[in-house]
């Protein structure tokens, strides 16, 4: 190599700065910025599938059917046909994966029926509302109504 | 030696090139490999939730559903769906009576009277997934974001806690969960509906008055919904795009 220009040199030593700024950059960035931020937007694409991954605690009913086919067919042609299991009996998808070893607790009828039917002025006038002082007795409502097809007669 | 124009462009014009081959190749790596494909494709959804004001019954069935769903603190402030009830004198739309006890987590005592003349409902409230969404605006490091199938969502492992989405949303959405110190919001349960499930709150609802939808899905009956009613969103002089669609939503809810 021809011994360099003195009025040259210094454009190497500047190319040479230039490429250490760009790897020192480079290398920052690949140090702050989190793998994958920018594939689908301003934002990291490993937070999908991190927020995915999240466990589920409610079955859905699709999953109660498959085993309890009884009280689908119980609930067939009542109102109460289109709640979903789990509105009564909470969050259930640990029962549904091991059935054996986690046994659900029967909902408190009396409780659970007045949570939806008591009488209250902003519910719509259209949604069968009791006032449990004159309605029924204080026992129960599941002594007179089944709660998977409350209609009586 | 003497470096004419076009020894020079030469030079320069390889350094460029190298420089720019390897930056993009680096980036690559950086990159990874993608996420191995599942059969839930992030394009071919868009979702919204249908709420009909007509058919809540305030039972707080959604606001429990949702806390036990997503492990939100129980504390009564802390929420990503919650109900809210309206007493409305019909002459004096613009000072509604609103009240929210816990949220409607253990439902709504009785407060007023039947036929006093005002008028009395419920309105659930939940994240409104806008489309264009002002929380997502403010956030300085890109932890919450849009997700191409319509979501706000938060990236708890990125979130710095500075608190202003939590200014900027306009429907009083997100919280600080004090456990992280991260921002917190309804998520419209993305671990369930990628899997085919409906969210929680719409699991539960005894009344179906909340229907998660996909808009980019046809045969989908929010469609239905959407046509067969009239329609509203809450403030939408914000025009934030907002997707949770509610029917017969009285002037006086804000
Ligand atoms: C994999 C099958 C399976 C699935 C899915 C399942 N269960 Fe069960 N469930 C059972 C079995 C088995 C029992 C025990 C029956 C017994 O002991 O008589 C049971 C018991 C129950 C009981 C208590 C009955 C009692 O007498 O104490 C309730 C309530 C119940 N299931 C509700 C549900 C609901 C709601 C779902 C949906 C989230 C569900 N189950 C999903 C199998 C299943
Ligand atoms: C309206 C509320 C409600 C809904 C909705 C509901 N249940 Fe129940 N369920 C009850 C109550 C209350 C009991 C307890 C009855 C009792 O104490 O005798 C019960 C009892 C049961 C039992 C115990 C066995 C029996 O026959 O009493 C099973 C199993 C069960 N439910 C399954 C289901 C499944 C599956 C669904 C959905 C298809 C469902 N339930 C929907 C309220 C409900
Ligand atoms: C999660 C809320 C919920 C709970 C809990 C609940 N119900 Fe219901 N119930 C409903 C809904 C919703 C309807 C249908 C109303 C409609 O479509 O107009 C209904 C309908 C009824 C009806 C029929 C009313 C009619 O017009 O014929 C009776 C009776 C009834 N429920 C009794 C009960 C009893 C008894 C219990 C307790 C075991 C109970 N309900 C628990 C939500 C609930
Ligand atoms: C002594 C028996 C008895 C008891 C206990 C009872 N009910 Fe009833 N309930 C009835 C009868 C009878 C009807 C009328 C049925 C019909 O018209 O189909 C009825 C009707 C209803 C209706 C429908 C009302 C309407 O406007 O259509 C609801 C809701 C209801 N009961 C809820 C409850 C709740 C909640 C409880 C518990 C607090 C309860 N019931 C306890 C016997 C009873």
């Amino acid at each position: 190599m021809p011994a360099l220009d003195k009025d040259k040199r210094h454009l190497y030593r500047l190319a040479v700065l230039f490429a250490a700024g760009i790897l020192a950059f480079l290398g920052l960035r690949a140090v702050m910025v989190p793998k994958g931020f920018g594939r689908y937007g301003f934002f990291r694409a490993g937070a999908l599938t991190d927020i995915r991954s999240l466990p589920i605690s409610y079955a859905g009913r699709a999953a109660c059917a498959d085993c309890h086919s009884d009280i689908v067919d119980m609930r067939k042609g009542s109102l109460h046909a289109q709640i979903g299991c789990e509105a009564c009996h909470g969050p259930l998808e640990a029962h549904a994966a091991a059935p054996d070893t986690t046994k659900p607790r029967l909902p408190n009828g009396r409780a659970l029926c007045l949570g939806c039917h008591l009488e209250n002025v902003a519910k719509p006038a259209s949604f069968p509302q009791v006032d449990p002082k004159e309605h029924g007795d204080a026992g129960p409502c599941t002594s007179c109504h089944n709660p998977h097809h409350p209609e009586i007669s | 030696m003497a470096v004419d124009r076009r020894i020079f462009l030469q030079e320069t014009g390889k350094f460029l090139i190298l420089t720019g081959v390897a930056s993009v190749a680096f980036e690559h790596v950086l990159a990874g490999t993608a996420e191995a494909a599942e059969n839930y494709h992030l394009t071919d959804h868009w979702w919204a939730m249908a709420i009909d004001i007509d058919k809540c019954i305030g039972c707080g069935g959604c606001v429990r559903a949702c806390k036990a769903e997503n492990h939100v603190p129980l504390e009564p402030f802390y929420f990503r769906t919650w109900v809210e009830r309206y007493h409305v004198k019909p002459e004096d739309m613009e000072h509604p009576e609103v009240d929210s006890p816990d949220g409607g987590y253990d439902g709504f005592p009785e407060r007023y009277a039947q036929g006093d003349g005002t008028k009395n409902f419920f309105v659930p409230k939940l994240c409104n997934h806008c489309a264009h969404s002002p929380c997502v605006q403010v956030c300085p490091v890109g932890a919450t974001f849009e997700s191409p199938d319509g979501v706000v969502l938060v990236d708890k492992s990125y979130c710095l806690g500075c608190r202003y989405c939590v200014q900027a949303c306009p429907y009083g959405c997100r919280f600080i969960d004090p456990r992280t110190n991260t921002v917190d919001k309804c998520t419209l349960c993305y671990h369930r509906i990628t899997k085919g499930l409906t969210t929680a709150c719409c699991e539960v609802c005894p009344m179906g008055a909340r229907r998660l939808g996909d808009l980019k899905d046809p045969k989908d009956p929010i469609h239905a919904f959407l046509r067969d009613h009239k329609i509203q969103v809450l403030k939408p002089q914000m025009a934030t795009g907002a997707k949770v669609y509610y029917n017969d939503l009285d002037g006086s809810v804000r």
